[in-house]
């Protein structure tokens, strides 16, 4: 192993070289630093050993931005690449490397943490929860996914990263075409990532049906908890499937066994069918929290209930049950026969109906609303218009005849991103500006981000406009280089300035992010957008506790109503604080998902025993975990009225 | 944060009890949704490969009759003792209960023993699990069953080591209970794969 990846770096493009030391050395500044301020305990005791969701929720989002830089880097070289015709500046092995690590970066590492920074940050406080429902398993995913993505990342300087494409089908996935450790990169890191992902789903679905404030039924729910139930139940329906058919590709690849390959009766096209079983429903577990995030932006700056509030959640979670019958439409092409993607064809197009119903609601509750555009709202206004485009060229995709036109050509590129960008980004990015006060304790400032917000947005209609029209034009995607008589020169070089506008828009969100932490304006209210969900009633950032004493909820937009009945004068006076119980904080989980780490690096080499040494110590930190008896422990009245009158300023 | 952390002692539990167990059954049955739909993407690879014998060995030249037969009904009759160890649980005989975990595990080991077994003469026959597309299939199936019986019985035996530790509490009856229903339901899934897999197979 050591001699393979050793062999690697010798012969690497420079550019390989050059990042694997920078890499080192930004280790070694890390190593350094925290050394030198003796940060470590701090490090170890606040962070690695937390299962605070409010910090897993932090530590999600960090991540998450660090990925989207590297997801971004990969972006803006492929569309250099592609700028001209018969450009030189990757090679076409490159190529086909950065646009796997692209995707697969966007979609596991941005997409989904983003979503479950959200909800760990959100949930128990919009529903007057104190902690999730299983705090320990809660760390156990975060670190799975920390781990997975870091196990990804390193394919890059370890060994060559996965070059099949993100979908990484077979037979071009299986060991006969792909000999490098590439693949098993992919396929260990994301079965890690995987496993943590299934039990966020549990996690979130019990704390949500059973952890909710004492009067506050199902239909009081704030709508971003719905949204959340519903990404949570498609999780753990959707990720079993691609459980499966990274397992049994692995199979293929370290064991030598003939699922998906070409010779000993494989199927390579039931691979296909796995990967979208999941890879379908895996879009919505990604846009359907934004569509909560979106109804609570909304309704807070128009000042207005949601409209349609019943209508809301029962399109999500129609969605959410159509979104699993529609995978064959990656796929018309197979040739199932008319039956087949003619029920596929229609269900995809029914998608459009609950989410068309939201789209109204949105704007209904905008309307003759008191809107006041900040930054939160700005993005969600932008998001709307971009996703409605979205699904219209989905639906185009989805009738099966024009389909069969534009499959795998730039116009399914400029699908996909409009729908990922300017629906689950642009939401998220809503979301993060939105909450950012609740985590942090002070606000981002509103001038830049109106900067980097007009730099993302229209460079995002300058990127992806003329890919639509390239689509047409015939170019296919996943292609390194093209002549110019294809004439599609002048499009892709538009493109690629947008590409490079939403850079810099990238650039302003660092920026602001940095000026703010010292000059953003703090929020000491707890309550910086007049808000109605519970989070906004308790201070920012929120004691570790969350809540001194569990409300009672009386209808819909919680502290809304209570802000107007303080007003009015009849708020019921409190009751008397209780000691509140607290989980204690634990390095397993950190442990177990570095023992998963180690198994799977080891696998990754075809290192048995490394590999066994790590799940023997999965299995140990299980059984540990099993046997301790951890009952958490309990915070004294005295202690919560002490941290109450310094958060609270009082 | 140390100078906090206090033993649980006189102060009434707050979010202790039945209702913190609840979320633990209740998670538990998501997982076994989850786990569910695991084992039908299995079912449908296997369905899809099954014929794609290569030339190799086919289902029923392979599967024998009693051998499968008694694997069934070993983790039938497993699920029953563990039925009576639930019953032992709801009558608070704590020994009992820990006499029908050990006879489950000794019917889940046998069951997998000969599963193991069943495993190497099929290899040993050459019908390895490189071999063809059907065996590939029928391997990961089974296999994948078969692992999940063996985590069981690790988890059943860590169970009965804190049964004999604490006795019967909320939280050792949970961890019971879930322990038992995992039992079961991957009795449900043999009884598929006893249909599918080799009712299906012999019959051609
Ligand atoms: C009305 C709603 C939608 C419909 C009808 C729809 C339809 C489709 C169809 C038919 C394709 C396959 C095109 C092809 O490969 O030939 C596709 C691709 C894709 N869609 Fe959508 N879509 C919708 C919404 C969304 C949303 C909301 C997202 C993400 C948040 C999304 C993400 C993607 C991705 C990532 C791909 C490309 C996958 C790949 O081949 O790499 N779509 N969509
Ligand atoms: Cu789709």
């Amino acid at each position: 192993m050591v001699h393979q990846i050793v062999e690697y770096l010798r012969n690497a493009d420079p550019l390989i070289q050059m990042s694997a030391a920078a890499i080192v050395l930004t280790l070694l500044g890390i190593i350094f630093a925290l050394t030198y301020y003796k940060k470590w305990r701090w490090l170890w005791r606040e962070w690695i050993t937390t299962v605070d969701h409010k910090k897993i929720g932090i530590m999600y989002l960090i991540c998450a931005l660090l990925m989207l830089f590297r997801g971004g880097v990969d972006a803006l070289l492929m569309r250099t690449q592609l700028a001209f015709p018969n450009m030189n500046f990757l090679d076409s092995q490159h190529y086909n490397e950065i646009f796997s690590t692209h995707g697969t970066i966007m979609i596991l590492f941005v997409a989904m943490p983003l979503i479950f920074a959200m909800m760990n940050i959100v949930v128990p406080l919009q529903i007057g929860a104190r902690d999730v429902a299983f705090p320990f398993l809660n760390a156990v995913s975060f670190w799975l996914f920390f781990f997975g993505a870091l196990l990804f990342n390193l394919s890059f300087v370890l060994g060559g990263s996965p070059d099949a494409g993100w979908v990484s089908y077979p037979p071009l996935a299986e060991l006969s075409h792909s000999p490098g450790p590439g693949i098993n990169y992919y396929v260990l890191s994301l079965q890690i990532s995987g496993i943590g992902s299934i039990a966020t789903g549990i996690n979130f679905i019990v704390t949500i049906l059973k952890m909710r404030a004492p009067g506050m039924t199902l239909m009081k729910m704030p709508l971003f908890a719905w949204s959340v139930l519903a990404s949570c139940i498609v999780i753990i329906f959707a990720f079993p499937p691609l459980t499966v058919a990274l397992a049994l590709l692995g199979l293929d690849r370290i064991f030598g066994t003939h699922f998906f390959t070409m010779l000993h009766g494989g199927n390579p096209m039931m691979y296909v069918n796995l990967f979208w079983i999941w890879g379908h429903p895996e879009v919505y577990i990604a846009i359907l929290p934004v569509y909560g995030i979106l109804s609570e932006i909304v309704s807070t700056f128009s000042k207005k209930y949601i409209f349609g509030y019943k209508s809301m959640v029962a399109s999500l979670m129609l969605i959410s049950v159509i979104s699993y019958f529609v995978w064959v439409h990656h796929f018309f092409t197979m040739g199932a026969g008319p039956g087949v993607n003619s029920f596929f064809a229609v269900a995809s197009m029914a998608v459009g109906i609950p989410t068309g119903v939201k789209v109204f609601n949105w704007l209904f509750t905008m309307f003759r609303g008191r809107i006041r555009v900040t930054l939160p709202m700005l993005w969600a206004l932008a998001f709307i218009p971009c996703f409605v485009i979205g699904g219209a060229t989905g639906i185009t995709l989805a009738s099966a005849p024009s389909d069969y036109q534009l499959h795998n050509s730039y116009f399914v590129i400029a699908h996909f991103h409009q729908t990922l960008i300017g629906g689950a980004v642009f939401g998220l990015l809503a979301g993060m500006y939105y909450w950012w006060p609740k985590m942090f304790g002070f606000k981002l400032n509103e001038t830049l981000g109106k900067w980097a917000f007009w730099f993302f947005n229209i460079g995002f209609y300058v990127c992806f406009m003329p890919q639509y029209a390239l689509g047409f034009m015939g170019m296919t995607r996943r292609v390194y280089t093209y002549p110019a008589e294809t004439g599609w020169g002048s499009l892709n070089f538009i493109s690629t300035v947008g590409a490079y506008l939403m850079g810099i828009g990238f650039l302003f969100i660092v920026v602001q992010v940095l000026y703010s932490i010292r000059y953003g304006e703090r929020d000491t209210t707890g309550d910086p957008w007049d808000g109605r969900t519970l989070e906004w009633s308790l201070p920012s950032p929120a004691p570790h506790y969350n809540f001194a004493q569990i409300p009672t909820i009386n209808g819909r937009d919680a502290w809304w109503e209570m802000k107007q009945q303080r007003k009015a004068g009849s708020l019921v006076s409190e009751n008397e604080l209780k000691p509140i119980h607290m989980p204690n904080r634990t390095p397993l989980p950190f442990l177990m998902s570095l023992a998963f780490f180690v198994s799977g690096f080891g696998l990754v080499f075809n290192q048995f025993t490394i590999a066994t040494v790590g799940l023997i110590g999965v299995i140990v930190c299980m059984l540990w975990r099993s046997l301790e008896d951890d009952r958490g422990y309990y915070l004294s009245v005295d202690e919560i009225k002490q941290t109450e009158a310094s958060v609270r300023g009082a | 944060m140390e100078a906090t952390e206090k033993t649980i002692s006189d102060q009434k539990p707050q979010e202790h009890g039945m209702e913190e167990e609840e979320k633990y059954v209740l998670g538990f049955w998501l997982f076994l949704a989850s786990d569910l739909v695991l084992f039908a993407s299995l079912f449908a690879t296997y369905l899809v490969l099954r014929t794609h014998t290569d030339g190799g060995p086919t289902e029923a030249q392979l599967f024998e009759i009693p051998v499968f037969m008694l694997e069934t009904f070993l983790l039938l009759t497993s699920s029953y003792t563990c039925g009576l160890a639930m019953h032992a649980l709801k009558n608070g005989h704590a020994r009992r209960l820990i006499g029908w975990i050990a006879v489950t595990v000794l019917l889940g080991l046998a069951f997998v023993g000969i599963e193991i077994n069943e495993f190497i003469t099929y290899s040993s026959e050459g019908a390895t699990m490189q071999r063809s597309a059907f065996l590939s299939a029928f391997y990961a199936l089974v296999g994948t069953h078969g692992l999940h019986v063996s985590l069981g019985i690790v988890w059943l035996i860590s169970v009965a080591i804190q049964l004999m530790r604490k006795s019967i509490q909320p939280t050792t009856a949970r961890k019971f209970i879930n322990a038992g229903l995992y039992w079961h339901f991957l009795d449900v899934v043999w009884v598929m794969i006893f249909t599918v897999v080799y009712l299906m197979g012999v019959m051609g």
